[in-house]
């Protein structure tokens, strides 16, 4: 069975290059043919998780599979991880700095956007260890 | 492909082609290939945006469109100038010149876009008021933006404005209204747009949300300006016509004229097809959540700066700016509340046709296949080189390797893979030299 894998790292506080990966991963969904409604929906959560990486994590990997069930993101950081996920999860509720704020992140809209877009959202997160996000997307 | 060959305007020359690499590059949609020492344009990748046509240095692009003598064609002929037209002359002062100085190279009357554009307006306007709106809603206004839409924001293509575009409106108009004054048959009338683009072109030939364009055919700005400058230089308006559009209306030659009116708060205008990707990435990973109304032009300063005007686009944008001006101190009509009710429903001003998506960039039809296509195309892109330096006839190397897959190129047509084939092939003939064969074994 084929399935498309790629690893993109995405390295703290670097606004530069914040924004490849989701563009990269949108592409490559648009080569495979997947469907505009599915398509839209990763996009915004790809676009999500990634600033959620530049902005808020020390560092990490964002990876992208591909199979006959669905689109699979994962989200990977090294931390510093999230003390209160059911606070972290809230509308509106955002721990974002000056800077990203003042560039037009820090909205609290983050973690809720993706899980709302997409159709399993599965969050685990340790402090000093790091975060991982899982979210998949049926293609069907 | 089963389906019909898709209509163009815009086309290669041949014989002036010389096969360099600057179309290639430019193009925005990846259309372009370069092999047998000249340039292929894909069809179904062809936006009609005219950038290879403004980079080309031989002038091998060319655009088809019709000419002035083709409105002989017909027993009566409209002409439908775009406000752009208007654009062309420095210090106009009253838009009459131009309107007159049309029936003078032959038109038997002429109907302003600008007029329509004001009606266009109203209705975009209205439509906004529904708060069910997708958001953005992006305006159908340029062609070359909607084709990109289907090409490579599919996805998007729920948000756009499913209102006719200003020409196809003043052409429904025009032509009833003649009828109706003469008393003459629809089919006895050619209406012809003033065209700043190919894409208008094309939009006429292959209509876009609509089951038949109203208009018969589009006259490059051009080639009318040199026919209409004489006129107008003499000032005078023979045919005593005057400009009936709003300032606004006007102001939908440049970019930002028709968010100007149709939704001067929340609206983003966006100049240059290449900007005009950047930001419909962005609206796609719904970053401007508060944004209501997005118009995109696929030429810089708007149409404007379409690749078959005769004016530089900045000293254009600066006339019309000039030129809104003159007519806001004359008359401050806003079309969003002076444009009657009944003026809008006379005419239809919505789309009948759905626009469907054009995904090109797809590698196969079953996922499967393209998956795998996908996986051969990432290998082929570790081993070469990344110069993107278009010698193999694809626009990068990355489409270099999608070519490879799809079955257009094969690998050699890398130069520089070649090249590195040929080292290992040299220092293997040298250590072949160096080792002593049978027959001088046996001398």
């Amino acid at each position: 069975m084929s399935m498309v894998h790629q690893v993109y790292p995405v390295a703290a506080d670097d606004f530069t290059r914040a924004g490849e990966a989701s563009a990269d991963i949108k592409r490559r969904l648009k080569q495979l043919g997947v469907s505009s409604a599915v398509l839209r929906r990763v996009a915004v959560a790809s676009y999500e998780v990634e600033l959620n990486l530049v902005i808020h994590s020390d560092g990490g990997e964002l990876t992208l599979n591909v199979d006959q069930d669905g689109v699979h993101l994962i989200s990977k950081d090294v931390g510093p991880g999230i003390p209160d996920i059911d606070q972290a999860m809230r509308e509106g509720y955002s721990t974002a700095n000056e800077e990203a704020r003042s560039m037009g992140f820090g909205a609290g809209m983050g973690l809720p956007n993706m899980k709302r877009n997409a159709d399993q959202f599965a969050i685990e997160s340790q402090v000093g260890k790091g975060t991982t996000i899982e979210m998949t997307f049926k293609l069907a | 492909m089963s389906e019909v060959k898709r209509f163009h305007s815009v086309r290669l020359d041949k014989d002036l082609c010389k096969g360099c690499t600057n179309c290639l590059m430019h193009c925005p949609t990846e259309a372009i290939r370069v092999h047998d020492g000249r340039a292929h344009i894909i069809d179904e990748r062809c936006i009609d945006c005219g950038e290879c046509i403004r980079v080309c240095g031989y002038h091998a692009k060319i655009v088809e469109t019709d000419s002035l003598s083709d409105i002989k064609k017909f027993k009566y002929s409209i002409a439908l100038p775009a406000p752009s037209l208007y654009a062309q002359f420095r210090n106009l002062k009253d838009i009459g010149y131009v309107l007159s100085g049309l029936k003078k190279i032959g038109f038997d009357d002429v109907f302003e876009v600008a007029r329509a554009a004001d009606i266009v307006s109203r209705a975009i306007h209205e439509k906004l008021r529904d708060p069910n709106l997708p958001k953005p809603l992006i305006s159908s206004a340029c062609p070359t933006v909607v084709r990109l839409i289907q090409v490579r924001f599919p996805d998007l293509i729920p948000n756009i404005c499913d209102i006719r575009q200003p020409m196809e409106v003043a052409a429904d108009i025009a032509r009833k209204e003649f009828c109706q004054k003469t008393g003459c048959a629809p089919e006895d009338v050619g209406v012809f747009f003033i065209t700043p683009c190919p894409a208008k072109m094309t939009a006429i030939r292959s209509p876009i949300g609509q089951q038949k364009s109203c208009v018969d055919g589009a006259i490059s700005m051009m080639e009318i300006y040199r026919a209409l400058r004489p006129y107008v230089a003499k000032m005078q308006n023979e045919e005593d016509l005057h400009g009936e559009s709003s300032h606004y209306g006007v102001g939908w030659a440049s970019s930002n004229g028709e968010s100007k009116v149709v939704c001067p708060d929340d609206s983003l205008s966006v100049d240059g097809i290449h900007n005009c990707i950047r930001v419909l990435e962005e609206i796609e990973n719904d970053k401007f959540s508060d944004l209501v109304f997005f118009e995109g032009n696929a030429c810089v300063g708007g149409c404007v700066g379409g690749p078959l005007v005769y004016e530089n686009n900045y000293v254009a944008k600066n006339n019309i700016r000039k030129l809104v001006s003159a007519i806001k101190a004359k008359e401050n009509i806003n079309p969003v509340e002076s444009v009657p009710v009944s003026v809008m429903n006379k005419y239809p001003l919505y789309m009948d046709a759905p626009i469907e998506p054009n995904p090109v960039m797809k590698l196969d039809d079953d996922i499967q296949v393209a998956m795998q296509k996908m996986e051969r195309m990432n290998q082929l892109i570790d081993e070469l080189p990344g110069y993107d330096c278009g010698s193999c006839g694809s626009p990068t190397c990355r489409a270099f390797a999608e070519d490879i897959v799809r079955g257009y190129f094969t690998e050699t047509a890398c130069i520089h893979k070649l090249r590195k084939q040929l080292k290992v092939m040299a220092q293997q003939m040298v250590d072949l030299a160096k080792t002593s064969s049978y027959e001088e074994k046996k001398e």
